[in-house]
């Protein structure tokens, strides 16, 4: 698939990438010596990769890929837990789509699914909601999966099966929060970023003020940026120019849906439903400090954790990843997905052997998806 | 599934619960309205939201909800989002 070249207004663009290639070349950025900029959001990795945003930049800017993905950073453990209880006769496992092909040590949910288990792809909690009330004689569990933008939709789900008293119905909590990985990344060594586009639609629900710490206490710029290449452009530009001027700090490029205390409504009913885990599993980062969040214990009926005793209510367990899977290193930025001894050989999003090749937000699956399309350009 | 699908609401469809009927890209799909209540539930009829996963999480105007459905389907997130409609409707009909 050849990419994207038509931007609504390609003279705008234009006239971005030129003040980008300016900026970059006052800071001396290089292709041996890079800006390195990382993109949060997986959507925004999408879009880049869609757009070929990274190779109609300056050279001398290099975008990183980040944990913003929330299938790609679901460990196999979880994917283990949900086969469990999708296992269970008396349950209906609900779950969006794009989880159903995410490998666990053993199977993943559509392998099980297609053993006997009754595992349905819906659109949303409500759809979940509905099935448990139609099923009254069945356990109705659904597979609470996403960072911020989804989480007040099961929040709003648990509220409103409580209003009802619906018994049948509970969540498999998997939510994560963004702060908390990138300020582990920004604790590691290894790791060189410059700055940070932030996520759009994360931020829509929490604002911008959790990101505050990235600019005050690490001293990094933060642009929280819109999905449209030229808002992706933009805000480069705007990471760039706080770089040249010596400034740090969140600004943000998307405030047309963004508002900088976010969105009270959806903030509430997290605060009411959910409360911090002490630490979660992220595939490929280990366990991260305060970055998943549980049901609180006025919810409790609604656990699918406590209501069949798995996961972290069944005490601590580690599932090491695949034998050979570099997904961690990959996401760390460490290395390029194409590094990787399995990419396209043990690993292809057919037979996806990491999670990063599952889903289209995925690093590995975008190089795997769009790396056609450059190998033909460059042939040109 | 974490990117939102503008819709436009046509329909309030069950006031206690906070439902509404949207339209997206052609598709009815009924969304809650919870978040973006700063306003009488009936007043939101011809509004444009992002949705996500089944709850209108921000207000926005026409021509942001046009260039995000563009950029949308470009990225074929688009499809990807009524695809996941079909397929929880299939789900609630017994026919997964």
């Amino acid at each position: 698939m050849k990419y994207a070249t038509e931007f609504r207004d390609p003279k705008a663009a234009r006239a971005v990438l030129a003040r980008i290639a300016q900026v970059a070349d006052v800071l001396g950025a290089t292709r041996a010596k890079p800006v390195h900029i990382m993109e949060i959001c997986g959507g925004h990795t999408h879009a880049i990769f869609r757009f070929g945003l990274d190779k109609l930049v300056h050279e001398g800017v290099e975008f990183i890929h980040g944990p913003g993905c929330p299938v790609c950073v679901l460990p196999m453990s979880r994917v283990d837990e949900c086969v469990q209880i999708a296992e269970r006769p008396e349950v209906i496992f609900t779950t969006f789509g794009d989880a159903m092909r995410v490998p666990g040590t053993r199977k993943s949910l559509l392998q099980a699914k297609a053993e006997g288990a009754d595992i349905r792809m819906v659109y949303s909690p409500l759809d979940a909601l509905q099935l448990a009330r139609r099923n009254p004689g069945r356990e109705v569990v659904f597979f609470g999966l996403g960072f911020e933008t989804t989480t007040p939709s099961t929040a709003l789900a648990i509220q409103q099966a409580a209003r009802e008293g619906l018994a049948n119905f509970s969540v498999f909590c998997n939510h994560i929060t963004v702060p908390e990985p990138i300020k582990a990344l920004l604790d590691d060594p290894h790791m060189v970023l410059d700055g940070f586009i932030g996520p759009g639609h994360v931020s829509m629900v929490i604002g911008t003020h959790p990101y505050d710490f990235i600019a005050r206490d690490y001293g990094k710029p933060i642009v929280v940026a819109g999905f449209e290449p030229l808002d992706l452009l933009q805000s480069v530009l705007m990471v760039l120019d706080q770089i040249r001027d010596g400034r740090a700090e969140v600004e943000n490029q998307y405030a047309r849906v963004v508002p900088e205390h976010g969105n009270p409504v959806s903030l509430a009913a997290i605060a009411d439903v959910y409360e911090r885990r002490p630490s979660f599993e992220w595939r490929g980062l280990g366990e991260i400090d305060a970055s998943g969040l549980r049901i609180r214990s006025a919810y409790a009926a609604f656990d699918a954790e406590e209501k069949f005793g798995v996961g972290y209510a069944a005490g601590p367990r580690h599932v090491p990843e695949p034998e050979g899977c570099a997904c961690g290193a990959v996401m760390t930025g460490r290395i390029k997905p194409t590094a990787c001894p399995q990419f396209g050989r043990g690993c292809t999003p057919d037979m996806p052997l990491g999670a990063l090749m599952v889903s289209s937000e995925g690093a590995c699956s975008a190089y795997w998806q769009y790396g056609g399309a450059r190998a033909t350009e460059a042939a040109e | 599934m974490c990117l939102g699908i503008p819709g436009r609401i046509v329909a309030i469809t069950d006031e206690a619960r906070q439902m509404a009927m949207a339209e997206v890209s052609g598709v009815r799909r009924e969304v809650n309205v919870a978040c973006v209540l700063d306003r009488p539930i009936g007043a939101l009829v011809g509004e444009w939201v992002l949705i996500h996963v089944g709850f209108a999480m921000a207000l926005i105007d026409e021509d942001e909800a046009a260039r995000t459905l563009d950029a949308l389907r470009d990225l074929g997130e688009a499809q990807e989002a009524l695809d996941a409609m079909a397929e929880g409707q299939r789900a609630l009909e017994g026919r997964a």
